[in-house]
C-alpha cells in the first residue's frame, strides 16, 4: 500500500465534468505523457545508479570475505572476516605507504596552491607589457602531453640524486601548475579591484595585499585547487613508478601495484589481499569527495564551461 | 603618512613610480611559474628533442646518431602494435564515453530533487585511484568467475575471456573506462543547465516538439562543452596508461600475453625506464606529441562547422 501513488488519471477523472475547460482537456494527455517520461527517467536513473554503485559495494564486501568466497556475488559476505585487513597489514608496510602518500599529498597540494595563487595574482592584478602573451603560454602548456617532458624531468631529478626519494613526487608543485593558475585567475578577476587599490593607498605592501586580502577572498577557488590536487596526487601511479624504487618509499598506488604483482601475477592470485588494499587506497578519496563535494562539482563545471 | 592628504601632483608622481614598480612586482609574483616553465617545460622540450637524435642509456653520455631512432621506430613491429592498439582504443572509447556522459547528463537534468544523489553516485567512480580501477577490471571481467560473465551467464550468454583473450581485452578496458565518466557528466550537466529557458519557450511557440527542441536548441547550446569533452578525452585516450598497466604489465606477468593491452605510453614507459633507451623513448614521445597535435588540429577544424559559440556570428 505504501509508496503506491494513485495513477495520474484518477484525479483528473474525479473532477466534475462541468469544470473541464477545453484547454484543460487538451493539457491532460500532455501532462500524463510528462508523467510517463518522469517515471521512465526515474527508473533509468535507478538502474544506472545500481550499475555505477555496484562495483564499489561489491569491492568493499569482497574485502570482508575469506579467500574462497571473494568471487561470489553476495553483497553481504557469507562468512564475515577481518582477516584480510590484518593480513594486508602484515604482508605490506601499509602504514608506511599511507604515511608517504600523506606527506606527498599534503606537500604537493599546499605548494601548488600557494605558488599557483601567486602566479594567478600576478596575471589578475598587475598590468604589464606581454601579459596576454605570457598567459597564452601558460594555457599552451596545459596542452603539452606529459610524455614529452617526462624523460628530461627524470634526468633532472636523477642529476640531483633525488630519484628514489619522495621529493620528485611533489617538488615540481613549487612552480605552479597551469590549470590551477587559470582557475584561480578567473576567480581573482572577479574580486573588487577597489579593495586592493585602497589597501595599497593605506600602505599595504604588494605581498600584503596578496597574502592578507586577495588570498582569503579567493577561498572558494583555493578549496577547488586543494581538493583537485589531493585527488591527483593520491592516485598518481606513473610518477611513483618512475621515481620510487624501494618499497619503503612507496605511495599507495605504487604499493597497490606492487601487491598486484606479488599476489596476482607472481603469486596464486590472492585476490582477497588485492581487494582489501584497493579498498584502503580508495576510501580516503571517497572521504575527500564528501568533504569537498561542492568544490569538486563547481571546479569541474567551471573548468569545462570556460575551456 | 596618510596618502589621502597628499597633493595631486605628488599622487601623480607616486602613480607613475608605482607603474614602473608594477612590472617588477608582477614578475616577482610570476616567478614560480617562470622558473618552472624554464626548468620543467622549456628545457625538457629542447632536451627531449635533442635526445631523440641520440643513443642514451643514462649511464654513458648521449651519442648523436642522427635520425636512426626515427628510422628504427618505423620498423619496430611493437610501435605499430602499440599505435594500432592506442588508436583503436581511442576511436571507440571516446565516442562511447561522450555518448554515455550525455545520456547520464540528460537524465540528471530531468531528475528533479534526486539529481544531487544520482550525481554523487555517477561521480564517485572518478575518485577511485586508477590502479584500483585496473584491479576492479581484472575482477569484474574475470573470464571464469567475474561478475560480468556471471551476469551474462544468467541470461544465457557465454561471456568471453575478457582479461586473457586478445580480441576481448580492449573492449573490456573500454567498458571499464565508461565507469569513470563522472567528470564529463558534470560538465555536460552544467552546460545543459545553462541553456536559457527562453530559448525553449520561443521554440515551443514556433511549434517545435521535443526532438526539434533537442536538435535546434539543446545540441547547439551544449556543443562547446561536448567539443571540450571530445578533445580532452581524445588526448587522455591517446595517453592511456594506468589501468592497462596495472592489469597487464609489471613484474612477473607471465600468466598471459599482454600484447593486446600494449598502449603507446606503456611501451614508451618500458623503453625509457625499463630498457633505459632514453633516446628511442624521446623519439617516441615526439611522435606522440605530433600525433596529438595533428588530431587536435583536425578536431578544431571540424569543430568550426559543428560547434556554436554564443555571441559569435554564424556564417
Amino acid at each position: 500500500m505504501t509508496g503506491v501513488l494513485p495513477p495520474p488519471t484518477v484525479s483528473a477523472d474525479a473532477d466534475p465534468p462541468e469544470r473541464v475547460s477545453p484547454g484543460r482537456v487538451e493539457r491532460t494527455p500532455r501532462r500524463s505523457r510528462k508523467r510517463v517520461v518522469r517515471v521512465l527517467v526515474s527508473v533509468a536513473l535507478a538502474l544506472l545508479a545500481v550499475v555505477f554503485a555496484y562495483p564499489f559495494v561489491w569491492l568493499i564486501s569482497a574485502s570482508f570475505k575469506p579467500r574462497g568466497q571473494v568471487f561470489d556475488n553476495k553483497l553481504i559476505p557469507e562468512t564475515f572476516t577481518w582477516d584480510n585487513y590484518v593480513r594486508v597489514w602484515q604482508e605490506a608496510p601499509l602504514a608506511l605507504w599511507l604515511t608517504n602518500t600523506l606527506i606527498v599529498t599534503v606537500l604537493a597540494a599546499v605548494t601548488v596552491t600557494i605558488s599557483s595563487a601567486m602566479v594567478a595574482w600576478g596575471f589578475a592584478y598587475f598590468r604589464f607589457r606581454g601579459r596576454g602573451m605570457l598567459f597564452g603560454l601558460v594555457l599552451a602548456t596545459m596542452m603539452l602531453p606529459g610524455a614529452v617532458t617526462m624523460i628530461p624531468t627524470f634526468l633532472i631529478w636523477n642529476a640531483l640524486g633525488m630519484v628514489g626519494t619522495l621529493t620528485p613526487m611533489w617538488a615540481q608543485n613549487l612552480f605552479a601548475s597551469a590549470f590551477y593558475v587559470f582557475l584561480l585567475r578567473q576567480f581573482m578577476l572577479g574580486l573588487p579591484r577597489d579593495l586592493f587599490d585602497a589597501a595599497r593607498v593605506d600602505g599595504a605592501s604588494q605581498w600584503g595585499v596578496f597574502w592578507r586580502i586577495a588570498l582569503p577572498l579567493s577561498k572558494p577557488a583555493i578549496a577547488v585547487t586543494l581538493v583537485f590536487e589531493v585527488q591527483a596526487v593520491w592516485t598518481d601511479l606513473m610518477r611513483a613508478l618512475i621515481y620510487l624504487r624501494d618499497s619503503a618509499t612507496f605511495t599507495i598506488p605504487r604499493g597497490l601495484k606492487a601487491l598486484v604483482d606479488a599476489f596476482g601475477f607472481g603469486g596464486e592470485w590472492h585476490w582477497e589481499i588485492i581487494v582489501t588494499a584497493s579498498v584502503i587506497a580508495t576510501v580516503p578519496m571517497i572521504i575527500i569527495f564528501f568533504i569537498g563535494q561542492r568544490q569538486i562539482i563547481h571546479g569541474i563545471s567551471a573548468g569545462g564551461l570556460k575551456g | 603618512m596618510s596618502a589621502v592628504a597628499a597633493a595631486p601632483a605628488d599622487r601623480r608622481v607616486a602613480r607613475r613610480r608605482a607603474r614602473r614598480r608594477n612590472t617588477g612586482s608582477a614578475l616577482l609574483f610570476l616567478s614560480p611559474w617562470l622558473i618552472g616553465f624554464g626548468v620543467f617545460t622549456a628545457w625538457p622540450l629542447v632536451y627531449s628533442a635533442y635526445l631523440s637524435f641520440t643513443d642514451y642509456d643514462v649511464i654513458n653520455d648521449p651519442s648523436f646518431i642522427g635520425t636512426a631512432n626515427y628510422v628504427e621506430l618505423m620498423q619496430d613491429p611493437k610501435i605499430a602494435l602499440a599505435l594500432g592498439n592506442t588508436l583503436m582504443f581511442t576511436a571507440v572509447q571516446v565516442p562511447l564515453y561522450v555518448l554515455v556522459s550525455l545520456v547520464l547528463a540528460l537524465l540528471l537534468n530531468r531528475a528533479g530533487r534526486s539529481a544531487g544523489f544520482y550525481r554523487t553516485v555517477f561521480f564517485l567512480p572518478k575518485m577511485t585511484p586508477p590502479v584500483a580501477v585496473g584491479v576492479l577490471f581484472l575482477l569484474l571481467f574475470n573470464g571464469q568467475n567475474g561478475l560480468i560473465n556471471t551476469a551474462l551467464g544468467s541470461i544465457g550468454i557465454d561471456g568471453p575471456a575478457w582479461t586473457t583473450d586478445p580480441a576481448w581485452v580492449k573492449p573490456g578496458l573500454i567498458i571499464m573506462s565508461l565507469w569513470t565518466v563522472g567528470a564529463s557528466v558534470i560538465i555536460l550537466l552544467a552546460a545543459l543547465q545553462s541553456v536559457p529557458e527562453e530559448l525553449y519557450e520561443s521554440a515551443r511557440i514556433d511549434g517545435a516538439g521535443f526532438w526539434r527542441q533537442s536538435l535546434s536548441v539543446t545540441l547547439p547550446m551544449i556543443s562547446p562543452a561536448l567539443f571540450f569533452i571530445v578533445v580532452v578525452n581524445t588526448i587522455a585516450g591517446l595517453q592511456t596508461f594506468d589501468e592497462a598497466y596495472t592489469a597487464f604489465f609489471g613484474a612477473g606477468n607471465t600468466t598471459y600475453s599482454n600484447d593486446a593491452a600494449l598502449f603507446y605510453v606503456i611501451y614508451l614507459f618500458q623503453q625509457a625506464f625499463q630498457f633505459l633507451n632514453m633516446g628511442y623513448a624521446s623519439a617516441m614521445a615526439w611522435i606522440l606529441f605530433g600525433l596529438i597535435m595533428a588530431v587536435t588540429v583536425v578536431q578544431l577544424v571540424v569543430s568550426r562547422r559543428l560547434v556554436y559559440y554564443e555571441g559569435e556570428d554564424q556564417k
